[in-house]
């Protein structure tokens, strides 16, 4: 299960609508092994592609060097599909490094209603989650 | 003096567990020849034929090697090269 803030949850959100119709990525760090999503950090779509994205690798070295410095983890992984439903693709399972993460995908297909869903994605195998917004 | 390279969770299994192991080498290819030859397997993980695979990011010290010369990159003894997984996907 997912435990996020409101206040993170929509910065999620906001950044997704900002970026549409190009896909928008980003990472919320927390203590190591406390499965808390603390700290929000958009990234960089190197791609800038409506169906794809990469972070920027000298932006990721530099985020995950300053994790490493606040004994921090990647606690989610987020990514918006823009004209499809916000479940992992296979170029998304096929990608997917991170075991210990909670990989959030939202869908800003519709213009109103944004699709906010957690999954954990290890050796290739997705399992969806339960999302709790707390306050 | 050695190389100093930092594993991500996700290639640990191939250093028993260890965040950071040591190598030698005169170029990023030979330090990740020397690495496999304690730690096999972790080599094929990385390289692709003659390059590194697409979605993995190898820096040396903090420089993408992408930028510098590849797996052709120089390295030297108190060096340090961090191996990340890229992070990536998308709806295609």
């Amino acid at each position: 299960m997912l435990t996020i803030s409101e206040e993170l949850h929509d910065k999620i959100v906001a950044h997704a609508r900002a970026d549409h119709p190009d896909e928008a990525c980003g990472v919320i760090a927390g203590p190591v092994g406390s499965d808390r999503p603390e700290r929000f950090i958009p990234m960089t779509n190197a791609a800038r592609s409506p169906t794809f994205y990469e972070f920027d690798s000298t932006e990721q070295f530099q985020v995950w060097r300053e994790m490493d410095d606040h004994d921090e983890e990647p606690v989610v992984l987020y990514h918006s599909h823009t004209g499809t439903e916000a479940y992992p693709s296979r170029t998304d399972v096929s990608y997917a490094s991170e075991p210990g993460a909670h990989y959030v995908l939202v869908s800003t297909r519709d213009e109103h209603e944004t699709e906010f869903r957690s999954y954990r994605i290890i050796d290739g195998q997705v399992t969806e989650e339960p999302v709790t917004v707390v306050e | 003096m050695a190389i100093e390279v930092r594993i991500p969770t996700i290639l640990r299994t191939y250093t028993g567990g260890a965040k950071q192991v040591e190598g030698t080498g005169a170029t990023l290819a030979e330090l990740l020849i020397d690495l496999d030859a304690k730690h096999g397997g972790l080599r094929e993980r990385l390289v692709d034929g003659g390059g590194l695979r697409r979605f993995v990011n190898v820096y040396l010290n903090d420089e993408d090697v992408r930028f510098l010369a590849g797996l052709d990159t120089p390295v030297k003894d108190g060096d340090t090269v961090t191996v990340l997984p890229a992070v990536a996907g998308g709806a295609s």
